[in-house]
Protein backbone atom coordinates (compact mmCIF):
# COMPACT_ATOMS: atom_id res chain seq x y z
CA UNK A 1 0.00 0.00 0.00
CA UNK A 2 1.44 3.36 -0.99
CA UNK A 3 1.05 6.15 1.53
CA UNK A 4 2.41 9.69 1.48
CA UNK A 5 5.28 11.12 3.47
CA UNK A 6 4.16 12.20 6.93
CA UNK A 7 5.62 13.65 10.11
CA UNK A 8 5.95 10.13 11.57
CA UNK A 9 8.45 9.40 8.83
CA UNK A 10 10.48 12.45 9.81
CA UNK A 11 10.53 11.14 13.40
CA UNK A 12 11.68 7.77 12.04
CA UNK A 13 14.52 9.55 10.22
CA UNK A 14 15.56 11.35 13.39
CA UNK A 15 15.54 8.04 15.27
CA UNK A 16 17.71 6.46 12.58
CA UNK A 17 19.98 9.53 12.72
CA UNK A 18 20.67 8.65 16.35
CA UNK A 19 21.96 5.24 15.22
CA UNK A 20 24.15 6.88 12.57
CA UNK A 21 25.69 9.20 15.15
CA UNK A 22 26.09 6.28 17.59
CA UNK A 23 27.86 4.14 14.99
CA UNK A 24 30.13 7.04 14.03
CA UNK A 25 30.93 7.73 17.70
CA UNK A 26 31.73 4.05 18.42
CA UNK A 27 33.89 3.90 15.30
CA UNK A 28 35.78 7.07 16.23
CA UNK A 29 36.45 6.09 19.85
CA UNK A 30 37.42 2.43 19.31
CA UNK A 31 39.13 3.26 16.02
CA UNK A 32 40.93 6.11 17.73
CA UNK A 33 42.34 3.84 20.43
CA UNK A 34 43.46 1.28 17.83
CA UNK A 35 44.71 4.07 15.56
CA UNK A 36 46.90 5.48 18.32
CA UNK A 37 48.50 2.06 18.68
CA UNK A 38 49.02 1.86 14.92
CA UNK A 39 50.55 5.36 14.82
CA UNK A 40 52.94 4.60 17.68
CA UNK A 41 53.89 1.30 16.02
CA UNK A 42 54.49 3.14 12.75
CA UNK A 43 57.13 5.39 14.35
CA UNK A 44 58.56 2.75 16.69
CA UNK A 45 62.24 1.96 16.87
CA UNK A 46 61.84 -1.69 15.87
CA UNK A 47 61.79 -2.16 12.09
CA UNK A 48 59.44 -5.16 12.15
CA UNK A 49 56.85 -3.16 14.11
CA UNK A 50 57.15 -0.28 11.65
CA UNK A 51 56.74 -2.60 8.64
CA UNK A 52 53.77 -4.37 10.21
CA UNK A 53 52.02 -1.07 10.91
CA UNK A 54 52.81 0.24 7.41
CA UNK A 55 51.39 -2.94 5.83
CA UNK A 56 48.27 -2.70 7.98
CA UNK A 57 47.75 0.93 6.93
CA UNK A 58 48.30 0.12 3.24
CA UNK A 59 45.81 -2.75 3.37
CA UNK A 60 43.13 -0.76 5.16
CA UNK A 61 43.61 2.25 2.89
CA UNK A 62 43.45 0.09 -0.25
CA UNK A 63 40.24 -1.73 0.65
CA UNK A 64 36.75 -0.38 0.08
CA UNK A 65 34.74 0.11 3.28
CA UNK A 66 32.07 -2.17 1.85
CA UNK A 67 34.54 -5.06 1.61
CA UNK A 68 35.71 -4.49 5.20
CA UNK A 69 32.06 -4.54 6.23
CA UNK A 70 31.29 -7.80 4.44
CA UNK A 71 34.48 -9.45 5.68
CA UNK A 72 33.65 -8.63 9.30
CA UNK A 73 29.98 -9.55 8.87
CA UNK A 74 30.68 -12.98 7.34
CA UNK A 75 34.04 -13.53 8.97
CA UNK A 76 32.86 -13.03 12.53
CA UNK A 77 29.91 -15.36 12.01
CA UNK A 78 32.39 -18.07 10.98
CA UNK A 79 33.49 -18.25 14.57
CA UNK A 80 30.00 -19.33 15.47
CA UNK A 81 28.67 -16.04 16.82
CA UNK A 82 25.26 -14.89 15.68
CA UNK A 83 26.06 -11.23 15.47
CA UNK A 84 23.66 -8.36 14.97
CA UNK A 85 24.63 -6.10 12.06
CA UNK A 86 25.53 -3.35 14.52
CA UNK A 87 28.48 -5.32 15.91
CA UNK A 88 29.78 -6.19 12.44
CA UNK A 89 29.39 -2.57 11.36
CA UNK A 90 31.16 -1.41 14.53
CA UNK A 91 34.10 -3.78 14.04
CA UNK A 92 34.58 -2.90 10.37
CA UNK A 93 34.26 0.85 10.95
CA UNK A 94 36.77 0.55 13.83
CA UNK A 95 39.31 -1.10 11.52
CA UNK A 96 38.62 1.48 8.79
CA UNK A 97 39.03 4.42 11.19
CA UNK A 98 42.19 2.96 12.75
CA UNK A 99 43.83 2.63 9.32
CA UNK A 100 43.28 6.26 8.41
CA UNK A 101 43.66 7.88 11.85
CA UNK A 102 46.85 5.87 12.39
CA UNK A 103 48.29 7.46 9.26
CA UNK A 104 47.07 10.97 10.17
CA UNK A 105 48.49 10.72 13.67
CA UNK A 106 51.75 9.29 12.39
CA UNK A 107 52.06 12.42 10.25
CA UNK A 108 51.35 14.63 13.27
CA UNK A 109 53.93 12.83 15.43
CA UNK A 110 56.51 13.17 12.68
CA UNK A 111 55.83 16.89 12.27
CA UNK A 112 56.78 17.65 15.86
CA UNK A 113 60.19 19.34 15.43
CA UNK A 114 63.22 17.14 15.96
CA UNK A 115 64.57 19.62 18.53
CA UNK A 116 61.79 18.56 20.90
CA UNK A 117 63.07 14.97 20.76
CA UNK A 118 66.65 16.09 21.30
CA UNK A 119 65.77 18.44 24.17
CA UNK A 120 63.69 15.84 25.99
CA UNK A 121 66.39 13.21 25.47
CA UNK A 122 69.00 15.55 26.91
CA UNK A 123 66.79 15.79 30.01
CA UNK A 124 67.21 11.99 30.43
CA UNK A 125 63.55 11.20 29.76
CA UNK A 126 62.69 7.62 28.85
CA UNK A 127 60.98 7.13 25.49
CA UNK A 128 57.65 6.72 27.21
CA UNK A 129 58.13 9.97 29.14
CA UNK A 130 59.14 11.73 25.93
CA UNK A 131 55.90 10.64 24.30
CA UNK A 132 53.75 11.35 27.33
CA UNK A 133 55.02 14.81 28.31
CA UNK A 134 56.59 16.33 25.18
CA UNK A 135 55.67 14.77 21.85
CA UNK A 136 52.05 13.64 22.08
CA UNK A 137 50.64 16.90 23.53
CA UNK A 138 52.15 18.82 20.61
CA UNK A 139 51.14 16.17 18.10
CA UNK A 140 47.53 16.29 19.31
CA UNK A 141 47.31 20.01 18.58
CA UNK A 142 48.78 19.52 15.09
CA UNK A 143 46.45 16.62 14.35
CA UNK A 144 43.17 18.32 15.32
CA UNK A 145 42.15 19.76 11.90
CA UNK A 146 42.68 16.57 9.85
CA UNK A 147 41.13 14.43 12.60
CA UNK A 148 37.96 16.50 12.72
CA UNK A 149 37.91 16.50 8.92
CA UNK A 150 38.19 12.72 8.91
CA UNK A 151 35.25 12.42 11.32
CA UNK A 152 33.12 13.85 8.49
CA UNK A 153 34.25 10.90 6.34
CA UNK A 154 33.33 8.49 9.14
CA UNK A 155 29.80 9.85 9.42
CA UNK A 156 29.38 9.63 5.64
CA UNK A 157 30.82 6.12 5.37
CA UNK A 158 28.54 4.90 8.17
CA UNK A 159 25.83 5.06 5.51
CA UNK A 160 27.47 2.02 3.87
CA UNK A 161 26.47 -0.06 6.91
CA UNK A 162 22.93 0.12 5.52
CA UNK A 163 23.94 -2.53 2.96
CA UNK A 164 24.17 -5.23 5.64
CA UNK A 165 20.79 -4.21 7.01
CA UNK A 166 21.81 -2.01 9.91
CA UNK A 167 18.98 0.49 10.11
CA UNK A 168 20.69 3.83 10.11
CA UNK A 169 19.72 6.94 8.18
CA UNK A 170 20.40 5.73 4.60
CA UNK A 171 18.56 2.46 5.27
CA UNK A 172 15.68 4.38 6.84
CA UNK A 173 15.51 6.43 3.65
CA UNK A 174 15.38 3.26 1.55
CA UNK A 175 12.61 1.81 3.74
CA UNK A 176 10.46 4.96 3.59
CA UNK A 177 11.09 5.26 -0.15
CA UNK A 178 9.79 1.72 -0.65
CA UNK A 179 6.60 2.66 1.17
CA UNK A 180 5.94 6.17 -0.17
CA UNK A 181 7.56 6.01 -3.65
CA UNK A 182 8.68 9.66 -3.36
CA UNK A 183 12.43 9.24 -3.83
CA UNK A 184 13.36 12.89 -4.33
CA UNK A 185 11.62 14.09 -1.19
CA UNK A 186 12.77 11.18 0.97
CA UNK A 187 16.42 11.19 -0.09
CA UNK A 188 16.66 14.98 -0.08
CA UNK A 189 15.50 14.93 3.56
CA UNK A 190 18.06 12.20 4.31
CA UNK A 191 20.79 14.20 2.54
CA UNK A 192 19.79 17.34 4.45
CA UNK A 193 20.03 15.47 7.78
CA UNK A 194 23.52 14.17 6.90
CA UNK A 195 24.47 17.69 5.84
CA UNK A 196 23.35 19.05 9.21
CA UNK A 197 25.75 16.66 10.95
CA UNK A 198 28.68 16.90 8.55
CA UNK A 199 28.78 20.61 7.69
CA UNK A 200 29.41 21.82 11.28
CA UNK A 201 32.25 19.28 11.55
CA UNK A 202 33.76 20.48 8.24
CA UNK A 203 33.42 24.10 9.31
CA UNK A 204 35.03 23.27 12.67
CA UNK A 205 37.91 21.55 10.90
CA UNK A 206 38.50 24.55 8.63
CA UNK A 207 38.45 26.97 11.57
CA UNK A 208 40.90 24.81 13.52
CA UNK A 209 43.18 24.77 10.48
CA UNK A 210 43.03 28.54 10.12
CA UNK A 211 43.69 29.06 13.83
CA UNK A 212 46.72 26.78 13.82
CA UNK A 213 48.19 28.56 10.79
CA UNK A 214 47.45 32.15 11.84
CA UNK B 1 33.42 -27.29 14.41
CA UNK B 2 36.27 -25.80 12.45
CA UNK B 3 35.36 -24.03 9.23
CA UNK B 4 36.92 -25.49 6.09
CA UNK B 5 38.10 -22.73 3.75
CA UNK B 6 37.34 -23.67 0.15
CA UNK B 7 38.59 -21.27 -2.48
CA UNK B 8 37.96 -23.50 -5.52
CA UNK B 9 34.28 -22.55 -6.05
CA UNK B 10 35.32 -18.90 -6.03
CA UNK B 11 38.24 -19.34 -8.42
CA UNK B 12 35.94 -21.27 -10.78
CA UNK B 13 34.19 -17.94 -11.44
CA UNK B 14 37.35 -16.19 -12.58
CA UNK B 15 35.78 -14.95 -15.82
CA UNK B 16 32.90 -13.30 -13.90
CA UNK B 17 35.43 -11.63 -11.61
CA UNK B 18 37.42 -10.43 -14.61
CA UNK B 19 34.26 -8.86 -16.06
CA UNK B 20 33.65 -7.10 -12.78
CA UNK B 21 37.22 -5.80 -12.69
CA UNK B 22 36.89 -4.45 -16.23
CA UNK B 23 33.61 -2.69 -15.40
CA UNK B 24 35.10 -1.19 -12.24
CA UNK B 25 38.16 0.04 -14.11
CA UNK B 26 36.01 1.42 -16.94
CA UNK B 27 33.62 3.43 -14.78
CA UNK B 28 36.45 4.61 -12.51
CA UNK B 29 38.51 5.81 -15.49
CA UNK B 30 35.52 7.56 -17.05
CA UNK B 31 34.66 9.18 -13.72
CA UNK B 32 38.29 10.31 -13.27
CA UNK B 33 38.41 11.86 -16.74
CA UNK B 34 35.11 13.73 -16.62
CA UNK B 35 35.35 14.53 -12.91
CA UNK B 36 38.74 16.16 -13.36
CA UNK B 37 37.43 18.11 -16.37
CA UNK B 38 34.56 19.43 -14.25
CA UNK B 39 37.00 20.15 -11.43
CA UNK B 40 39.32 22.19 -13.64
CA UNK B 41 36.49 24.24 -15.16
CA UNK B 42 34.75 24.86 -11.81
CA UNK B 43 38.00 25.72 -10.02
CA UNK B 44 38.94 28.14 -12.80
CA UNK B 45 35.52 29.82 -12.74
CA UNK B 46 35.58 30.03 -8.96
CA UNK B 47 39.02 31.62 -8.87
CA UNK B 48 38.06 34.17 -11.50
CA UNK B 49 34.60 35.13 -10.33
CA UNK B 50 33.34 36.76 -7.17
CA UNK B 51 29.84 37.08 -5.79
CA UNK B 52 26.97 34.81 -6.73
CA UNK B 53 28.84 32.43 -9.07
CA UNK B 54 31.47 31.82 -6.42
CA UNK B 55 28.80 31.16 -3.79
CA UNK B 56 27.00 28.78 -6.14
CA UNK B 57 30.15 26.77 -6.77
CA UNK B 58 30.93 26.75 -3.05
CA UNK B 59 27.41 25.48 -2.35
CA UNK B 60 27.86 22.66 -4.91
CA UNK B 61 31.19 21.62 -3.39
CA UNK B 62 29.93 21.79 0.21
CA UNK B 63 26.70 19.89 -0.49
CA UNK B 64 28.46 17.09 -2.37
CA UNK B 65 31.31 16.83 0.15
CA UNK B 66 29.03 16.74 3.20
CA UNK B 67 26.53 14.12 2.02
CA UNK B 68 27.27 10.39 1.66
CA UNK B 69 28.01 9.00 -1.79
CA UNK B 70 25.40 6.27 -1.25
CA UNK B 71 22.64 8.83 -0.70
CA UNK B 72 23.79 10.75 -3.79
CA UNK B 73 23.47 7.72 -6.04
CA UNK B 74 20.12 6.82 -4.47
CA UNK B 75 18.88 10.31 -5.36
CA UNK B 76 20.09 9.81 -8.95
CA UNK B 77 18.96 6.22 -9.45
CA UNK B 78 15.54 6.49 -7.77
CA UNK B 79 14.92 10.18 -8.31
CA UNK B 80 15.72 10.67 -11.99
CA UNK B 81 12.99 8.26 -13.21
CA UNK B 82 10.52 10.31 -11.14
CA UNK B 83 11.21 13.21 -13.52
CA UNK B 84 10.89 10.90 -16.53
CA UNK B 85 14.63 10.40 -17.15
CA UNK B 86 15.16 6.65 -17.24
CA UNK B 87 18.74 5.75 -16.37
CA UNK B 88 20.35 2.35 -16.08
CA UNK B 89 22.25 1.50 -12.91
CA UNK B 90 25.62 1.96 -14.61
CA UNK B 91 24.64 5.40 -15.95
CA UNK B 92 23.39 6.53 -12.54
CA UNK B 93 26.59 5.25 -10.92
CA UNK B 94 28.71 7.04 -13.51
CA UNK B 95 26.85 10.35 -13.15
CA UNK B 96 27.08 10.07 -9.36
CA UNK B 97 30.81 9.38 -9.43
CA UNK B 98 31.45 12.24 -11.87
CA UNK B 99 29.50 14.74 -9.75
CA UNK B 100 31.19 13.52 -6.56
CA UNK B 101 34.70 13.52 -7.99
CA UNK B 102 34.01 16.90 -9.63
CA UNK B 103 33.36 18.46 -6.22
CA UNK B 104 36.44 16.95 -4.57
CA UNK B 105 38.75 17.80 -7.47
CA UNK B 106 37.34 21.36 -7.58
CA UNK B 107 38.48 21.80 -4.01
CA UNK B 108 41.91 20.25 -4.60
CA UNK B 109 42.60 22.10 -7.87
CA UNK B 110 41.38 25.38 -6.35
CA UNK B 111 44.01 24.98 -3.64
CA UNK B 112 46.60 24.44 -6.37
CA UNK B 113 45.48 27.44 -8.41
CA UNK B 114 45.50 29.72 -5.37
CA UNK B 115 49.07 28.68 -4.59
CA UNK B 116 50.35 30.15 -7.86
CA UNK B 117 51.87 33.52 -7.03
CA UNK B 118 50.55 36.62 -8.78
CA UNK B 119 54.05 37.43 -10.01
CA UNK B 120 53.90 34.41 -12.31
CA UNK B 121 50.78 35.80 -13.98
CA UNK B 122 52.38 39.25 -14.26
CA UNK B 123 55.45 37.70 -15.86
CA UNK B 124 53.21 35.94 -18.37
CA UNK B 125 51.37 39.18 -19.16
CA UNK B 126 54.64 41.00 -19.66
CA UNK B 127 55.65 38.35 -22.20
CA UNK B 128 52.54 39.15 -24.23
CA UNK B 129 50.67 35.90 -23.53
CA UNK B 130 46.89 35.88 -23.87
CA UNK B 131 44.81 35.21 -20.76
CA UNK B 132 43.98 31.71 -22.02
CA UNK B 133 47.65 30.91 -22.64
CA UNK B 134 48.51 32.20 -19.18
CA UNK B 135 45.80 30.03 -17.66
CA UNK B 136 46.97 26.91 -19.48
CA UNK B 137 50.72 27.18 -19.09
CA UNK B 138 51.39 29.42 -16.09
CA UNK B 139 48.49 28.65 -13.76
CA UNK B 140 46.90 25.31 -14.53
CA UNK B 141 49.85 23.06 -15.32
CA UNK B 142 52.00 24.07 -12.30
CA UNK B 143 48.89 23.97 -10.07
CA UNK B 144 48.04 20.41 -11.06
CA UNK B 145 51.70 19.40 -10.78
CA UNK B 146 51.69 20.70 -7.21
CA UNK B 147 48.48 18.98 -6.09
CA UNK B 148 48.98 15.83 -8.19
CA UNK B 149 49.60 13.48 -5.21
CA UNK B 150 46.43 14.67 -3.45
CA UNK B 151 44.50 14.36 -6.70
CA UNK B 152 45.79 10.81 -7.25
CA UNK B 153 44.76 9.64 -3.79
CA UNK B 154 41.32 11.13 -4.41
CA UNK B 155 41.12 9.16 -7.68
CA UNK B 156 42.03 5.92 -5.88
CA UNK B 157 39.46 6.69 -3.16
CA UNK B 158 36.85 7.19 -5.89
CA UNK B 159 37.72 3.83 -7.44
CA UNK B 160 37.29 2.18 -4.03
CA UNK B 161 34.04 4.08 -3.46
CA UNK B 162 32.66 2.61 -6.71
CA UNK B 163 32.05 -0.55 -4.67
CA UNK B 164 29.14 1.27 -3.04
CA UNK B 165 27.34 1.45 -6.40
CA UNK B 166 26.64 -2.28 -6.01
CA UNK B 167 23.74 -1.14 -3.81
CA UNK B 168 21.94 -0.01 -6.98
CA UNK B 169 22.99 -3.21 -8.80
CA UNK B 170 25.71 -1.82 -11.05
CA UNK B 171 27.51 -4.88 -12.43
CA UNK B 172 30.88 -4.00 -11.01
CA UNK B 173 33.21 -6.03 -8.79
CA UNK B 174 31.32 -5.91 -5.46
CA UNK B 175 28.06 -6.78 -7.16
CA UNK B 176 29.72 -9.76 -8.88
CA UNK B 177 31.11 -10.78 -5.49
CA UNK B 178 27.61 -10.77 -4.00
CA UNK B 179 26.42 -12.81 -6.99
CA UNK B 180 29.14 -15.45 -6.56
CA UNK B 181 28.42 -15.47 -2.83
CA UNK B 182 24.75 -16.22 -3.43
CA UNK B 183 25.69 -19.05 -5.82
CA UNK B 184 28.43 -20.76 -3.85
CA UNK B 185 27.66 -19.68 -0.24
CA UNK B 186 31.42 -19.25 0.31
CA UNK B 187 31.02 -15.72 1.67
CA UNK B 188 34.31 -15.30 3.50
CA UNK B 189 36.37 -16.75 0.63
CA UNK B 190 34.63 -14.61 -2.00
CA UNK B 191 35.08 -11.40 -0.09
CA UNK B 192 38.69 -12.20 0.78
CA UNK B 193 39.50 -12.77 -2.89
CA UNK B 194 37.65 -9.60 -3.94
CA UNK B 195 39.40 -7.57 -1.22
CA UNK B 196 42.75 -8.75 -2.56
CA UNK B 197 41.64 -7.81 -6.09
CA UNK B 198 40.69 -4.31 -4.87
CA UNK B 199 44.09 -3.98 -3.16
CA UNK B 200 45.74 -4.93 -6.43
CA UNK B 201 43.59 -2.46 -8.34
CA UNK B 202 44.44 0.32 -5.89
CA UNK B 203 48.17 -0.36 -6.31
CA UNK B 204 47.75 -0.56 -10.09
CA UNK B 205 45.88 2.75 -10.24
CA UNK B 206 48.50 4.42 -8.05
CA UNK B 207 51.31 3.09 -10.24
CA UNK B 208 49.65 4.11 -13.53
CA UNK B 209 48.76 7.57 -12.21
CA UNK B 210 52.33 8.11 -10.95
CA UNK B 211 53.65 7.09 -14.36
CA UNK B 212 51.28 9.52 -16.10
CA UNK B 213 52.45 12.20 -13.68
CA UNK B 214 56.07 11.61 -14.59
CA UNK B 215 55.22 11.79 -18.29
CA UNK B 216 53.09 14.94 -18.18
CA UNK B 217 54.91 16.96 -15.55
CA UNK B 218 58.51 16.91 -16.70
CA UNK B 219 60.99 16.97 -13.87
CA UNK B 220 63.15 19.63 -15.46
CA UNK B 221 60.78 21.99 -13.66
CA UNK B 222 62.03 20.79 -10.29
CA UNK B 223 64.40 23.74 -10.05
CA UNK B 224 61.76 26.39 -10.82
CA UNK B 225 59.02 27.51 -8.45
Amino acid sequence: MIRSLSWNDILFFLDALRWTVLLAAIACTCGGVLGLGVALARVARSRSLRTAAATYIQIVQGTPVLMLLFLSYYGLSLFGYDLPPMVAAGVSMTIYVSGYLGDIWRGSIQSVPKQQWEASESLAMTRRQQYQYVILPQAVRISLPPTVGFMVQVVKNSSIASIIGFVELAKAGQLINNVTFQPFRVFLIVAALYFCICYPLSYCSRRLERKSHA
Amino acid sequence: MAYQFQFEPVLAHVNLLAEGVLTTMAISSAAIFFGTAIGIVTAAVRSAQTGRTRKLIDAYVEVVRNTPFLVQIFILYFGLPAIHLRVTATEAALIGMIINLGAYSTEIIRAGIESIHRSQVEAGLSLGMTRLQIFRHVILKPAIAKVYPALCSQFVLMMLASSVTSAISTQELSSIAAQIDSETFRSFEVYTVVTLIYLGLALLFKAVLTLIGHLIFSRRRAASR
